[in-house]
């Protein structure tokens, strides 16, 4: 239930917007992340955004998921 | 492209578990108290590639399952009142309450919706004045502060026909109970990736620091996990009680500062029944007084009375990491996915449906 996925934003109208996951867009409201731009990748649950993740974040989950991660040292 | 004959992450991080495994020279045990990471662990199979003396036991982390009896019968009332329409994420709709469930209800006639946000439930609100309609909120701090938007943006609106029937809680408390409670030996917890999002990692620093119980916040795809499990035993093999942080690229020491404002306007602490654990002081989270409009409770003068669990349903134990789903008498044989006679077999991230899905053995 405390799923949350990561999406780019596309559109912001104030506190609401539109984020994409694989393409399949999605209304999300930004009332609990300040500053939200279109590009931004964020982390949304239940139609809130919680969190923006910065460009390294993006390629690390990436990787994470193509099999090219190196980043297991603990 | 790795080159050929180079060894995956995983099997790296594999290869890491089992060293630290072999330097603790013992059995060590380490809860996930996360719904999605349960799921996450059947789903990889990561539990079959664990050493023998690491076991994986999973924690109340599952908001539904932890969610009592006498909370779903109070949700059926309601739906039975005129022009109440019921709003609910989707796991709840099949969980038994008492006597009935939201689903059999709205067999009956009742207005039950299915809704992704709470702003989809305000909408709902919104589109017919006439109706009262009853957003049924469950869930941990990730979800906590979304429906304080959604009751914040009711009040400004006047929209008096959208309300809350709360059974909202908070991690901290119940992880307290486990770790004190000396019923169960923990030595880690895979600590609430999306949780912690919301809160910060130094939320669980009584746990390491007063409990000696070594901690790391935790992403949710395979590899973090392995890498959470491998940080954990580390700790353990080196004697080490620490806040750690594996899922970086959510999660910080103090959390979403946004979030937590609006929680903390919106919301106050009580005092919250869990299922399997009793009534843990604190836990839980009321409407302030300002927002009592919305409280759906106080509107039809409805109080949630604790019930007893369906005879033989043993998912409270299952919930402290005491059983196992396959020890318990019912699971496989009156309690199945088709027929769940408990919430932990109903909710998509419940342990018994997570091992009844992937952990079960072939015929």
């Amino acid at each position: 239930m405390c799923l949350a996925v990561p999406c780019e934003v596309v559109e912001v109208n104030g506190r609401i917007g539109l984020a994409s996951v694989d393409g399949a867009l999605r209304e999300v409201d930004f009332s609990l992340l300040d500053g939200v731009a279109v590009g931004d990748f964020v982390l949304i649950h239940a139609g809130f955004a919680l969190e923006r993740w910065t460009e390294a974040d993006v390629v690390e989950w990436k990787a994470m998921l193509d099999g090219t991660w190196s980043g297991e040292t603990p | 492209m790795r080159p050929a004959g180079e060894q995956t992450p995983g099997a790296r991080l594999v290869a890491r578990i089992e060293e630290y495994s072999s330097r603790t020279g013992r059995t060590v045990r380490l809860m996930e108290v996360c719904g999605t990471h349960t799921m996450v662990a059947f789903r990889s199979g990561l539990r079959s590639l664990l050493p023998e003396r690491v076991a994986l036991i999973s924690g109340p982390g599952c908001p539904v399952c932890v969610t009592p009896n006498g909370y779903i019968d109070a949700a059926i009332e309601l739906s039975r009142l005129p022009a109440v329409t019921i709003a609910t994420f989707g796991d709840l709709v099949r969980v038994p309450g008492s006597g009935s469930s939201l689903e059999r209800e709205r067999a009956n006639g009742a207005i039950v919706e299915v809704v992704y946000s709470p702003t989809d439930a305000l909408a709902l609100a919104r589109a017919d004045p006439s109706r009262s309609v009853v957003f049924l909120a469950v869930g941990f701090e990730t979800t906590v502060p979304g429906i304080a938007v959604a009751v914040r943006t009711a009040r400004d609106e006047g929209a008096d026909n959208f309300m809350i029937l709360s059974a909202l809680k908070t991690m901290p408390g119940p992880m307290r109970a486990l770790a004190g409670g000396g019923e169960v030996a923990i030595d880690g917890f895979v600590c609430p990736g999306h949780v912690s999002v919301i809160t910060g990692a130094s939320v669980f620093a009584f746990l390491a620091e007063e409990f000696r119980i070594p901690c790391v916040v935790t992403g949710f795809e395979d590899l973090d996990l392995l890498k959470g499990v491998a940080m954990l035993l580390a700790q353990v093999a080196e004697g080490r009680s620490e806040v750690e942080i594996e899922y970086t690229r959510a999660v910080g020491m103090e959390g979403n500062r946004v979030a937590q404002q609006v929680m903390a306007e919106v919301f106050e602490p009580c005092d919250s029944e869990w299922r399997g654990l009793g009534t843990i002081p604190g836990s839980g989270l009321a409407l302030r007084e300002r927002f009592a409009a919305h409280d759906a409770a106080g509107r039809f003068g409805l109080e949630v009375r604790s019930a007893p669990p369906a005879s033989g349903c043993r998912c409270g134990d299952v919930l402290r990491g005491v059983l196992t789903p396959p020890q318990c008498p019912l699971f496989d044989r009156a309690c199945t996915p088709a027929t769940p006679v408990g919430p932990c077999m109903v909710s998509s991230e419940g342990a018994c449906a997570a091992f009844w899905r992937y952990g079960r053995r072939p015929a």
